[in-house]
């Protein structure tokens, strides 16, 4: 007994020919349907071709439209020629113009020797098959399609959409299953012929030039009656993306084909020599092939959907630019900033770089440069410390320092006074945690020693800015991680919000940090506060900033806190 | 977008293909070699101007990715730029020595000859200077990636602009003809490019890279555009906007995934910065034929006259389309 191959082509034919030949070169007769949209010259080039192998006939022709039953007609054609003129085929498999086999034909022909009654054909109910595009799974049995997906697809779509709406259902001939599948099957003889002479079949044929992609569900549902014995898997591999569109196999492909445990493979491109070259080399001079691993294609194949699908997050780029509900606002990776916190601890850079083992920046989005950690004026990926060109785009700017320092956890300070065009983005970003100390923006102007009636403007403006700030925060709508004290709230103990931000940064930090950075001694702060009250300013922010004598009063171990554990 | 909006780009799409068609005449043939191409050609259309010492690299280039047939717009050139194109067995080319910005810098004349040999086409519109790189480029002809696109019914490609640099000043690297130039220019930024979306046009505008960083800091509005589509199946109804950087229709420009996914994409290695960039900067300036009064080439000869080296610490030494797409810069999308 040996096997047949109906083959189904519609281009590349001079493709065709090879694999017709090769198939009937290690004795496996061959059908040829040629879709009847090919124009004659080019089937009788063919023909010529073929002319000195025996063993390969033509078929009647049918127009291959993809998704309507004429692929299934070309099939029942082919199969029922292939039957009829070669009578000791024993197992029929169906192949397109670019399956390509990929392990030695005498493989195939034991495998089916060892299993000489059993039908391989994939073939699920539709309640369990996962992989139908668009949706249409049980619904391909019980709508009607008369329209083509390719060349009317709003009449298509419409249609479906009034069916669903009126309720219409067609009768599905009883005792029929439904069942899909892999278009791509090798089935007994037995098998076939029992569907090819089933008395039922005028009514079968009917019903299924109306279903829904009947080549992947005619011979599918229907072997289910006849078989005594279906191994539910194809033996061509074969793989489709997300949109339903076969993968192609290219030459850069040969090491993992060789891997498959399929026997043949599509789809191939045509103009891969390497692998027609490789896989089309007569059976004797095949060397053995490597320990099978078929995983490996199927990650390939899996990874490339997720790249379509769901992309790098946090990389914007010519070809991916989500918008905001899809991830625009979501950067590569966590990253800290840390608002009022440089204002009280004159050292908190070293701190926090050691403390999180993270790089600090200082003030990225300071009005006049960005001060990029160590002081640089270009930053990984050629950032630039130029306060215009962060400022023409600071989206981008956060963004490409995130994308570019993917493995490393980024911080830096912000404060009242710095650009903040880039608040909103920090507001909507899951990755931002926000650490923020509200009214500290005053201790530098307290600092600088000036009389508080020169600075009450200006502190009057910070404020200002910052409750904005707030405000944008504490909207339902944030997504970053944000933790606000006050300034009196803080320095009543300083310890916990800093061990705090470094649990949140660094949660697998090795040895906790002993030291806290040295706090500024703020006697004097609550004077100025005065100062600036009775100015006529109101600052609210710090919250009920202690007085000066209840600051030296509270003894607190302020100047430097140590942690307890 | 509104009605009106819609109906106004039409215009402007049809403004720019008779603008095209009615400079068509600017254009004289000196060798067309058109009518003996192979079926389902993918064709390359350029506009050069004394480029002769960079072409023997650029046409191997592109003979090896596949490019079936060259269509070139010789634009004046006194070089032997001219002879030698004429010369090769797969180039069409057409001379002109109208003005090359009222021709809106080539354009014009691309449209028209994209419009008579590109329609049905896959078409690739480059300067001599810009080098494809897309997925797999080293394993897969150019044709692979077309067969790939037209399966999934895609009409456009993007290929991000990338300056490439060399380390040191450009005059120490003298390039001599037939070298791949990116064995000087190595080195390109990775990581500095500022990306919005136009909202009338629906590209994303994309600035950045070395000449925005050196060059544009002050005013980054005016740094060049970086966004390109370059390879496009034609139709005559087509129409470039400024330069390679948008199309007409918008939805030629919609060559991004705004749902969160990376469509493939590739770049375009741009080979400018060699010794032959000073020169070039200054003959441009003095022509005054190039793109806003040519405040880019003043920009770059205030550039090069303090010998700025382009390089810096953190350029990214150039290996292949792999390193580009782990970068981020292109991307496989769902081609595998």
């Amino acid at each position: 007994m040996s096997l047949g191959v109906v083959m189904l082509c519609h281009t590349a034919l001079d493709r065709a020919a090879e694999l017709a030949r090769h198939w009937a070169g290690h004795g496996c007769p061959v059908v040829i349907h040629l879709d009847s949209r090919v124009p004659e010259d080019q089937l009788r080039q063919l023909k010529g071709t073929l002319a000195d192998v025996p063993d390969i006939r033509f078929s009647r022709r049918t127009v291959c439209e993809w998704g309507t039953f004429g692929i299934v007609q070309a099939t029942l054609d082919a199969a029922t020629l292939l039957l009829s003129e070669f009578p000791t085929v024993g197992h029929v498999l169906l192949a397109s113009g670019s399956c390509l086999p990929i392990r030695p034909v005498r493989a195939l022909l034991a495998h089916l020797a060892d299993h000489p009654q059993t039908d391989f054909i994939e073939s699920v109910t539709t309640a369990d098959v996962g992989w139908t595009v668009g949706g249409l799974s049980g619904e391909r049995f019980t709508l009607r399609f008369p329209f083509a997906w390719r060349r009317h697809r709003r009449l298509f779509d419409g249609y479906v959409a009034l069916q669903r709406r009126l309720g219409m259902r067609r009768r599905i001939p009883d005792g029929l299953r439904p069942h899909l599948g892999s278009q791509w099957w090798c089935l007994t003889r037995d098998s076939l012929a029992a569907i090819l002479s089933h008395p039922r079949r005028a009514e079968h044929d009917r019903y299924f030039k109306r279903v829904w992609i009947p080549d992947e569900s005619y011979f599918q549902t229907l072997v289910r009656q006849v078989s005594t014995r279906i191994e539910s898997r194809s033996l061509t591999l074969s793989k489709f993306d997300y949109q339903g569109r076969p993968h192609v196999f290219y030459d850069d492909h040969l090491h993992l084909l060789r891997q498959a445990d399929a026997f043949v493979a599509r789809k191939i491109w045509p103009q891969a020599d390497l692998l027609f070259r490789t896989f089309l080399t007569p059976d004797i001079d095949r060397a053995e092939r490597p320990e099978p691993s078929p995983g490996k294609i199927n990650r390939l194949f899996a990874k490339a959907v997720e790249r379509r699908v769901k992309g790098r997050p946090g990389l914007f780029m010519q070809s991916r630019f989500p918008t905001k509900a899809r991830g625009g606002n979501r950067m590569a990776a966590p990253y800290g900033v840390f608002q009022g916190f440089a204002e009280l601890f004159p050292d908190f850079q070293t701190w926090l770089a050691e403390a999180v083992d993270a790089r600090a920046h200082g003030r990225l989005f300071h009005p006049d440069r960005v001060q990029f950690a160590g002081g640089e004026s270009v930053y990984k990926g050629g950032l630039s410390d130029s306060a215009p060109l962060r400022n023409y785009n600071p989206h981008s700017f956060l963004a490409s320092l995130i994308w570019n320092t993917r493995g490393e956890t980024q911080c830096f300070q912000f404060c009242a006074d710095d650009d903040q065009a880039i608040a909103p983005t920090l507001a909507a970003d899951p990755n931002a945690n926000l650490y923020i100390i509200t009214g500290a923006f005053a201790v530098p102007l307290w600092l600088s020693g000036r009389e508080a009636s020169e600075m009450r403007t200006w502190a009057a403006r910070l404020q200002k800015v910052e409750s904005q700030f707030l405000k944008l925060l504490g909207h339902p709508e944030t997504k970053a991680r944000v933790r606000v004290w006050s300034l009196a709230e803080f320095i009543e103990n300083p310890a916990e919000p800093l061990q705090q931000l470094v649990d949140d940064l660094n949660p697998r930090a090795a040895h906790r940090g002993k030291t806290l950075p040295r706090l500024i001694d703020l006697t004097g702060f609550g004077s100025f506060l005065q100062d600036l009250r009775n100015q006529g300013m109101q600052p609210v922010l710090m919250g009920d900033f202690p007085s000066d004598d209840e600051l030296a009063r509270s003894q607190l171990p302020l100047s430097r806190p140590q942690i307890l554990r | 977008m509104s009605l009106l909006a819609l109906y106004r780009l039409r215009l402007r799409r049809k403004y720019l293909l008779v603008r095209a068609w009615r400079r068509r005449r600017q254009l004289q043939s000196v060798v067309d070699r058109t009518s003996g191409l192979r079926s389902e050609p993918i064709l390359l259309f350029s506009t050069i101007r004394n480029e002769r010492v960079r072409l023997p690299y650029f046409l191997a280039y592109y003979r090896r990715l596949g490019i079936d047939h060259f269509l070139i717009v010789d634009n004046g050139s006194d070089d032997g730029t001219r002879e030698y194109l004429a010369d090769q067995p797969d180039v069409s080319l057409w001379t002109t020595g109208a003005s090359y910005r009222k021709a809106r810098y080539g354009m014009d004349w691309l449209m028209h000859l994209l419009r008579r040999h590109g329609h049905g086409r896959w078409c690739l519109t480059v300067d001599v200077d810009e080098f494809l790189v897309y997925p797999f480029c080293e394993t897969r002809p150019l044709r692979a990636l077309t067969d790939w696109l037209d399966s999934g019914e895609v009409r456009s490609f993007s290929a991000m602009l990338l300056d490439m640099y060399p380390k040191g000043a450009m005059h120490e690297h003298p390039y001599r003809e037939g070298q791949n130039p990116f064995e000087i220019a190595q080195y390109f930024d990775s990581g500095n490019y500022m990306i919005s979306r136009n909202p009338l046009y629906r590209n994303l505008w994309i600035q950045g890279g070395p000449r925005a960083r050196l060059f544009f800091s002050e005013r980054p509005k005016q740094a060049p555009a970086m966004n390109k589509t370059p390879l496009v199946r034609w139709d005559a109804s087509y129409s470039y906007v400024s330069s390679t950087h948008m199309m007409l229709p918008p939805r030629l420009n919609l060559t991004y995934d705004d749902q969160g996914g990376e469509r493939p994409s590739g770049c375009l290695l741009h080979a400018k910065f060699l010794d032959t960039f000073a020169l070039k900067a200054q003959e441009e300036l003095e022509r005054g034929q190039h793109y806003a009064e040519s405040h880019e080439y003043r920009a770059y000869r205030e550039g090069i006259a303090e010998e700025r080296d382009l390089w810096c610490n953190w350029s990214e030494k150039y290996v292949n389309w792999r390193q580009l797409e782990v970068l981020g810069l292109m991307s496989k999308g769902n081609w595998a």
